[in-house]
């Protein structure tokens, strides 16, 4: 009975670092599906990658200016993914622009990093993520985040599936295609920040695209995918917190892990269903 | 009284003049085509009376408040986008299933409201197509090469649905094609475009205007002279017409 009690307790005042790691990644899952069936339909996957990467730009910047570091990810992953969208918009040839930019921003980001002793041993924490060690405070922004995301895509939800669907279509509808892909931008730049210190900057587009990609075979319309997308991503993640537990494995990998492994699943019936 | 009008407009992609000193106008109830060549700026003459490119010169004037219904050449869909033929009606706009329904029905596709956009064949695709633009009960259809992926069967029967919509709504058609018989017979005007406006009338003024004879040769002639008769009996006042705003250009120019 005491111990139920203190487990409610700890439930309650989210004092056990498991419970604070999954309703991190169960938060971000919220924001990484819908989104992520953007990606995947708008062939944003590219484009996601850059953006994480510019991430660690940001943790850089923000150890060299004490600013927070989510405010940091924040300001860089805005920047870069601004510049992406406008150069494709200019018609440059995506994928060396991303290529470029992508890499170059993660090189810069980690020597800059480098120049932070304290940091340089916990370098992993950027590129793999430490949800093991979300605070409160990390935990409220996370879910402050991915509300805005979700608040976002579900504001322009019509405007954007029909600029997805066709950008000429949208104009004659009213719907400025430009306006919705900026809705886009801003919606990857916030996941981006909240999701550096759920899965890290490598594994953020994995969290994005693996999830998708399994509601794919599934549904029958966007919303079905965007919210089973949602669904996969947060059993992935207590999936993949188990697997850490019992593997003792690094989490953020052990989350992908487990969305790759639902991937697998969805394809193998899916074929099935065909057949 | 013209549901669109456009004077003298110009339009620049990338430095590169598409459309040079273009004027047309719409009339209420009519169907327009514009054919041309590839590469004539015909598309970029849709796209721009849409308001999706920009003009660099001249005007596009609408009647206030004009319903305009958009086809476009084709839609690409992503196979990896879900999307029922009655999701897609509801975009962006949501209708009602009797409105999705009946609009269906109209073009022929009854019941097809739980058919996944990607299963479907290229005319029921433009035909789907065509019933999302009539859900805006538009006064004006625009329709950009509507039948490029569609066979011959399949194309002559689009064009007699355009003409029924047309007959049951009173809506204005403008249409663009490469394909010259089967979308003449349809039009009460065709407009010659390459890059400017070679000629324009009925079908069988311009059909018969060296201008028109220089762009596609005389290659069509027989095919043209079947359709010609069946249409010969209306829109007698259609060349006077035509040719006199083509030459009021001229003089404007000199």
């Amino acid at each position: 009975m005491a111990t139920t009690t203190i487990i409610i307790t700890r439930t309650i005042m989210l004092d056990d670092f498991l419970i604070r790691a999954a309703l991190a990644g169960v938060g971000l899952a919220l924001a990484t599906g819908p989104l992520g069936a953007f990606v995947v339909w708008r062939r944003m996957a590219y484009f996601g990658d850059a953006t994480a990467h510019a991430a660690v730009l940001g943790v850089a910047l923000a150890l060299a200016t004490d600013l927070p570091i989510a405010a940091g990810t924040l300001v860089v992953a805005t920047a870069m993914a601004v510049t992406v969208a406008g150069l494709a918009a200019r018609g440059w040839a995506m994928d060396t622009t991303l290529g470029v930019l992508a890499h170059s921003a993660l090189a810069f980001g980690l020597v800059g990093v480098s120049y932070f002793p304290a940091v340089r041993t916990d370098l992993s924490a950027y590129l793999f993520g430490d949800i093991l060690a979300v605070s409160k405070t990390d935990l409220a922004l996370i879910w402050a985040g991915a509300a805005a995301v979700v608040g976002l895509l579900l504001w322009r939800w019509q405007a954007l599936l029909t600029s997805t669907l066709s950008e000429d279509l949208a104009h004659a509808s009213g719907v400025n295609p430009n306006r919705e892909r900026l809705v886009l931008v801003l919606a990857m730049a916030l996941t981006v920040a909240v999701a550096l210190k759920v899965v890290g900057a490598l594994l953020i587009a994995a969290m994005l695209i693996i999830p998708a990609a399994a509601a794919r075979g599934l549904a029958r319309s966007p919303e079905g995918m965007a919210l089973g997308a949602a669904l996969i991503g947060a059993i992935a993640t207590l999936a993949g917190l188990q697997l850490s537990l019992w593997q003792d494995t690094p989490a953020g990998p052990s989350i992908i892990v487990a969305a790759s492994a639902v991937f697998a699943l969805s394809a193998a019936l899916g074929r099935m269903r065909l057949a | 009284m013209s549901l669109i009008t456009a004077t003298h407009i110009c339009v620049r992609l990338g430095g590169e003049e598409v459309l040079h000193d273009v004027s047309l106008r719409l009339d209420p109830g009519e169907i327009v085509t514009v054919v041309g060549p590839n590469g004539s700026g015909k598309s970029t003459l849709i796209r721009a009376l849409l308001g999706i490119v920009p003009v660099a010169e001249g005007q596009i004037a609408r009647t206030p408040g004009l319903r305009l219904g958009y086809v476009p050449q084709k839609l690409a869909i992503d196979r990896t986008m879900p999307m029922s033929v009655r999701r897609f009606l509801s975009l962006p706009t949501r209708v009602s299933a009797a409105e999705a329904a009946a609009v269906l029905a109209r073009v022929g596709m009854a019941g097809e409201e739980a058919t996944q956009l990607t299963a479907l064949s290229g005319g029921q695709l433009q035909r789907v197509l065509l019933a999302r633009a009539l859900l805006n009960r538009p006064q004006v259809l625009l329709l950009d090469e509507p039948t490029q992926s569609l066979d011959q069967p399949g194309e002559a029967g689009f064009y007699r649905l355009i003409e029924e919509v047309r007959a049951d709504t009173g809506c204005a058609v403008l249409m663009v094609s490469h394909d010259l018989h089967v979308v003449m017979a349809a039009s009460d005007r065709v407009i010659c475009l390459n890059g400017h406006v070679c000629c324009e009338g009925t079908p069988r003024v311009v059909s018969s205007a060296p201008e028109y004879r220089a762009l596609f040769g005389l290659g069509t002639q027989g095919a043209l002279a079947l359709y010609r008769h069946e249409h010969d009996h209306d829109h007698s006042a259609g060349p006077e017409h035509g040719h006199d705003h083509h030459h009021h250009h001229a003089h404007d120019h000199a």
